[in-house]
């Protein structure tokens, strides 16, 4: 897991602390938690700080959350570690995560993990010179019905080919603007196709056990009905 | 088949507005305020009798799991705290996803209710990190609902004060178990708690807690008002209710979909997933509901019913009714060990049965790909899977366990077959 | 009261009980790594699983279950040795095997495990990890490798020391025990967690690759390091100390002891005085026990005996304080002092200058004030005590003095005598909080008496006491906290100038204005000894330190483990070290030395061996006669009440890690302090240094 390591020493910034919108974005995630549970927010802020160093998390910045936060700052950095979604490194602009699990392997994901390393020239968790892509592969990402995917910084792609790969590098190496979701034209987890079921607007139900008032067996006669 | 009217994800495909408008005209928010009137044993009653069980994996029925919160009499104080566990990332699910960006105020009315019903004021629904712009459509209903006074105080005007928060995770597959996923939400690693006690004694910060998975909250609205019987004529006893399937891999049109518990595994992949692809005789193997669900040859795919227990009669789960389904081109070993690299990933590394076996698993399933073990170890590798199953905190170790188990049970031969070959083809 | 059956026997235990705690009560051993009486519960390392009967079928981690009524408990089946074997052989998987190098061979817990419970043979076949040593600083060494995950060490330092600088970071297989930041650990008490480490994962570093522990010979003993006593085991090879490890004693330090009082060791192997020395010609030579005795004899035999004086030191034996106090008797002087700090107590009211409720006492204490004194770093596992206190309790603490960083959050009342007299005129609200106390407690520390109007902040402070409720039946809160372990003894015996006598300060001007011709230094190294260069000094001690270089004759005595030696601690509490290993080259016991000078001087003291003196202990103070045992003292009147100044209250002790002539020559001690001294200088992070107490 070389993702997991800290950065070395030379990357590591001097300092951190928020930003002023991202301090008060920081109070604003405080504030969902009761008083004193303020350690729950370390994720959120551990997120906030890592959009704010430009995709990764700096140990400065894990210490300035845990000062926040009254938090010892070994505490910080295990949360840090823990998760995957922190990167303890630089990574680029658009960091490529290819799904690597059972559901997107059976549909393809080596091929697009190929793809990328070929088009990209670099291998699993490294950087293009020109700072623009990192490729790594993660585990499952919860969008099997869309296989094989991939997710890039906060968005998913689905429904890929290594065609398809490729043209998303293109755009987003170019700066166009790409359609999120399925890159194979589906919307949401509908079969290839359009559904077959929900085709209409069903009318919304009646509030049955309300009408009929008597809850214990009233619905049962009304599912009868039904 | 499941009549489109008894559906209640009426937009799971995203076909229509996500937003509270679109929400209210499909009935969401509809007399919320009167159900809650009802009160909170009449709620639990309601879902008792309903005999939903929890959407999650495990399959508890929700109305005990509800009922287990200190009634009104017995409060001593504490906050009790509702958490929705929307942490979906078991392979092969993907269905809380689409209840998240596609019917977000069901799930908001879900919280009212069951937060109700529990004597909870303030909910937590802690999203996978990975799903953001899921939880972007999450956040905006949320703030339409407060905007409406659907919720906040005085919610729906029921005269109960209900908060909901989002808290997004980091990435850590762990946090789906529920002890876990509050340490997580208390800003720790997340690492499985023991028990007892349990979270409805002592959850969320020390207090009563009741953890649902996304689906089980967002169905309750529609079972408390179409009501609890209408709920538990649908499916098969004891395995009542509706249910979406996600259906993946080898299929010809991949989807989720809600049907009924107790369809045929059969019916489902051919009506609504189009079919394996090749034909039902191309198939192999399917994973019935989710990675931790042991593995079932085609035979037994022949004629199972999809719901809890008809799996469980067939030696497997219906786990989060995730399908996984592999045609005769799978390499199933393989299949197999990248589900053991999933678990190596995510175990917490707490328990020493976890930690150290998961890694064992795949590192001896990675060799079985290339038959580069002895046949005697899979017999060995067996064994591993069996002692880490129970005897770890949570049960991430036995979802490691099972599909090793479920793979050796059904596909021994594959295996031995890969060693032999191997073998032979080194010596020649 | 639960009664259960644990493997067919009936036991009950108390409600409250583990399965764990009640197989035990059973006498049925149950085999476990991460779980720790004295730490929280943390359930991983799943070896400790049992059958429960009711309950699901699948085994159960005895450390977490509670026992309960009717249970049914099998550790012996079949299904749970399997478990057990199962479990040793995951933790052996990864673990390297490398007993024959590994410091903890011998006294490994995996290792004696494994031969009762485990397998005979592995079955892993794939390569094991390999995880990167971590820098802990310069007490503990890491084979991380070996590291069995128990999270003990990570448990230990954020509940018992407070000080959480360990963590687990990543996950999984690959989740490392480590600070993360590469620096070494800032508790006083961090190598504790060598021995809480049940592999050989943290071993010590000053120890690495001496000995094994069987070639060892182990005596019980008491610590000197401060003035808790706490029980020691001191691990000797031939002469040398190589080791010194806590003992349990659930009185005073449970089963932790300081950095200081485990690693100042080495210390005893250098700058030691090991043969006598005489002055001459303005050089110290090496001289005859004979030679020495003679020159020392002559001087304090000829002398005015006003012009003769002695000190104390702080480490000191009660056997050679008595011997002393005998001697100077015969030679007539009453310029005898104790107190090289120059606290202001007097010999007079023992509750006075002990530590009345006892360092158990802390458990019951439900408010406690504490007044001129850093706990921390003047009795380390004291602190941890009140930290025990505050996490189990969340009692209210106050302090007045230094603000340190004391692991347990306190309301900081003011730095000195000033904030005292708030309080005591009942401006200050945590007053009111003493006050309303079951079992209030007032900590004083050197801090607060050692100054010229210590015998005023000790009247000021007893008053308080009184009128707050802080000694009442059945409970006496006043406690004075010494940082000096021979200080209580000496108090006891009486070593604090007689009538017209002088006090150190007094005998330290005496010198400079040459009304002291002669001092008599045991072991005294804690003053400003230059102030001393006009007089004929006579040094009595182990280490060539303050006092043996501006000494005329020097007789080699013995440190704490070189003698059998009585010790009262700061509670009062008599207590009995022993003799690990002989004094290096001709230096003898301490005692002896003063009976031999003696008898040089023709005055014989009245024994001639051990028994002797300790009988004649118990004729100058019959709290002599009560080894182990403390006897409530009985309340009286002390200090003297006057003008108190604005002076702030500082600890006696600036530097934890060289306080005393054997700490001092450590090189370890010398190198934690280097530590010390570098992180004093702002770090760039701007993340250290506040006052934060962690939760």
């Amino acid at each position: 897991m070389s993702q997991r390591e800290p950065a070395p020493e030379a990357l590591q910034p001097e300092s951190f602390t928020f930003s002023e919108a991202g301090a008060k974005r920081a109070q604003q995630i405080i504030a969902r938690y009761p008083k004193g549970r303020q350690q729950s927010a370390v994720i959120p802020l551990l997120d906030l700080a890592q959009r704010e160093c430009g995709g990764w998390l700096p140990r400065a910045a894990m210490d300035h959350v845990a000062e926040l936060l009254s938090m010892p700052p070994i505490r910080v950095y295990e949360v840090g570690t823990f998760y995957t979604m922190f990167n303890l490194k630089p990574v680029g602009k658009h960091l490529i995560q290819v799904c690597r699990t059972t559901p997107c392997w059976l549909r393809g994901a080596d091929e697009l993990t190929a793809t990328c390393r070929k088009k990209l020239g670099i291998e699993l968790g490294e950087t293009t010179a020109d700072g623009q892509f990192t490729l790594v592969e993660v585990e499952c990402l919860g969008a099997c019905v869309n296989a094989p995917m991939i997710q890039v910084n906060d968005d998913y792609y689905e429904d890929l080919t290594p065609e398809l790969m490729e043209r998303l590098i293109d755009d987003l190496a170019a700066g166009r603007d790409v359609s999120i979701g399925s890159q194979a034209g589906r919307r949401g987890s509908e079969p290839e196709g359009g559904p077959i079921t929900l085709q209409e607007v069903p009318d919304p139900p009646v509030v049955k056990t309300l009408d009929f008032d008597k809850p214990a067996e009233a619905p049962a006669e009304a599912a009868e009905k039904a | 088949m499941l009549h489109d009217r008894d559906r209640i994800f009426t937009n799971l495909y995203g076909q229509h507005d996500w937003r509270l408008k679109g929400a209210l005209a499909r009935g969401v928010w509809d007399r919320t305020k009167d159900i809650i009137h009802k009160g909170r044993s009449w709620i639990i009653n309601e879902v008792k009798e309903s005999n939903l069980r929890g959407r999650g994996g495990a399959g508890f029925p929700t109305g005990l799991k509800w009922s287990f919160m200190p009634p009104d009499e017995k409060r001593d104080g504490r906050p009790h705290y509702l958490v929705v566990n929307a942490d979906e990332s078991e392979p092969g699910t993907c269905k809380d996803r689409d209840i998240l960006r596609y019917d977000p105020h069901r799930l908001i009315e879900g919280c009212l209710i069951a937060g109700f019903a529990m004597g909870a004021n303030t909910a937590y629904i802690y999203v996978r990190g990975e799903f953001y712009n899921e939880a972007s459509h999450l956040q905006i209903a949320i703030d339409e609902a407060y905007e409406a006074g659907l919720i906040g105080r005085n919610a729906c005007g029921s005269g109960w004060d209900f908060d909901v928060y989002l808290h997004r995770g980091a990435g850590a597959y762990i946090c789906g178990e529920e002890t876990a996923l509050l340490e997580s939400l208390e800003g720790k690693k997340g690492m499985p708690r023991l028990k007892p006690p349990f979270p409805a004694a002592c959850g969320l910060y020390g207090c009563p807690t009741t953890i649902n998975n996304v689906e089980t909250i967002a169905v309750t609205p529609e079972i408390v008002k179409r009501g609890g019987a209408w709920f538990a004529s649908l499916g098969r006893p004891n395995n009542t209710g509706t249910k979406i399937f996600c259906i993946s891999g080898h299929v010809n049109r991949p989807c989720n979909v809600e049907e009924e518990l107790g369809i045929p595994m059969k019916e489902l992949i051919e009506r609504y997933a189009g079919g394996v692809r090749g034909g039902w005789d191309n198939l192999k193997a399917v994973i019935p509901g989710g990675s931790s669900t042991p593995i079932l040859p085609k035979s037994i795919c022949d004629t199972v019913l999809m719901d809890f227990d008809s799996l469980r009669e067939a030696r497997s789960g219906l786990g989060t009714a995730g399908l996984i389904v592999m045609d005769k081109s799978t390499d199933v070993i393989e299949a197999i060990a990248r589900l053991a690299h999933f678990y190596k990933h995510e175990s917490c590394g707490q328990c020493t049965p976890c930690r150290e076996g998961t890694g064992w698993m795949w590192r001896v399933l990675t060799r079985m790909v290339r038959g580069e073990a002895e046949v005697e170890e899979i017999d060995r590798l067996l064994d591993v899977a069996n002692q880490i199953e129970g005897h770890t905190i949570c049960a991430l170790g036995d979802g490691a366990a099972w599909p090793v188990q479920g793979l050796i049970r059904h596909f021994r031969d594959e295996i031995e077959a890969r060693i032999l070959s191997a073998g032979r083809s080194k010596a020649a | 009261m639960p009664k259960l059956t644990v493997d067919g026997k009936e036991v009950e235990v108390p409600a409250g009980s583990t399965v764990l705690q009640a197989c035990e009560a059973a006498g049925v051993e149950v085999p476990r790594f991460c779980y720790h009486e004295r730490l929280s519960i943390a359930g991983n390392c799943r070896m400790c699983l049992v059958e429960v009967k009711p309950g699901p079928p699948k085994p159960q981690a005895s450390c977490a279950l509670p026992a309960a009524d009717g249970q049914e408990i099998i550790t012996n089946s079949p299904k749970i040795k399997k478990a057990r074997e199962g479990v040793l052989e995951f933790l052996l998987i990864n673990h390297p095997l490398d007993c024959p190098i590994c410091d903890q061979g011998g006294e490994c817990d995996l290792q004696d495990q494994t031969m009762a419970y485990g397998g005979d043979t592995s079955r892993y076949r794939d390569n094991k990890r390999a995880v990167p040593e971590k820098y802990l600083g310069p007490l503990i060494k890491t084979f991380m490798n070996r590291c069995i995950h128990c999270t003990r060490c990570i448990r230990f330092l954020a509940e018992v020391a407070g000080v959480p600088e360990l963590g687990a970071t990543g996950r999984g297989e690959e989740m490392e025990i480590t600070t993360y930041i590469g620096k070494a650990l800032t508790s006083e008490l961090s190598a504790n967690i060598i021995d809480l480490c049940p592999v050989g994962a943290l071993t010590s570093k000053p120890y690495a690759f001496m000995a094994r522990p069987w070639e060892l010979r182990k005596t019980e003993s008491i610590d000197v390091m401060d003035a808790l006593g706490s029980a020691i085991r001191i691990d000797v090879r031939g002469r040398e100390v190589l080791r010194v490890l806590p003992r349990m004693n659930d009185d005073i330090n449970e089963e932790w002891i300081s950095d200081k009082s485990r690693y100042a060791c080495d210390g005893l192997a250098f700058r030691r005085l090991d043969r006598p020395f005489v002055r001459k010609d303005g050089k110290l030579v090496e001289a005859t026990w004979d030679e020495a005795l003679a020159a020392a004899a002559e001087v304090l035999t000829k002398a005015d005996p006003q012009r003769v004086a002695a000190i104390v030191g702080d480490q000191c034996d009660a056997e050679s304080m008595l011997a002393l106090k005998l001697l100077m008797a015969g030679v007539g002087t009453p310029h005898v002092d104790c107190r090289q700090d120059g606290a202001a107590l007097s010999a007079d009211c023992r509750a006075g200058y002990i530590f009345n409720s006892t360092i158990a006492g802390i458990d019951e204490a439900d408010a406690i004030l504490i007044v001129g004194s850093n706990p921390r770093i003047e009795a380390p596992v004291l602190n941890a005590r009140i930290r025990k206190r505050w996490l189990n309790a969340g009692i209210p603490v106050g302090v007045i003095g230094p603000q340190a960083e004391l692991t347990y959050p306190y309301d900081y009342l003011g730095a000195g005598p000033k904030s005292l007299q708030a309080l005591i005129d009942g401006q200050v609200a945590f007053g009111e909080t003493l006050r309303n106390a079951q079992r209030p407690m007032v900590i004083v520390g050197q801090g607060a008496l050692a100054r010229p109007d210590g015998a005023a902040v000790l009247a000021a402070v007893r008053a308080f006491a009184e009128s707050a409720g802080v000694v009442r039946e059945g409970w006496n809160g006043f406690n004075v906290l010494h940082t000096a372990a021979a200080r209580v003894g000496a108090l006891d015996l009486g070593l604090v100038p007689g009538q017209g006598g002088r006090d150190v300060a007094g005998i330290l001007d005496g010198a400079e204005k040459g009304e002291i011709d002669v001092v008599y230094l045991l072991a005294a190294d804690e003053i400003d000894a230059n102030r001393l260069r006009d007089c004929f000094v006579i040094y009595q001690g182990h280490h060539g330190d303050r006092g043996a270089a501006v000494a005329d004759v020097v007789l080699p005595g013995a440190a704490y483990t070189e003698k059998d030696g009585t010790y009262v601690n700061t509670e009062g509490r008599v207590q009995l070290a022993r003799r690990a290993s002989f004094p290096p080259g001709e230096a003898r016991e301490d005692w002896k030395i003063l009976r031999a000078l003696s008898g040089v001087m023709g005055r014989p003291l009245p024994f001639d061996d051990l028994r002797g003196v300790r009988r004649r202990l118990i004729e100058e103070n019959p709290v002599f006669a009560a080894v182990n045992a403390i006897e409530p003292a009985a309340w009286g009147a002390f200090g003297t009440p006057g003008e108190l100044s604005d002076a702030p209250f500082a600890s006696p002790i600036g530097n934890f890690y060289m306080t005393d002539p054997i700490s001092r020559a450590s090189r370890t001690m010398a190198e934690c302090s280097g530590l010390l001294q570098a992180a004093r200088t702002p770090m760039a992070t701007g993340t250290e240094g506040a006052a934060r107490p962690w939760v």
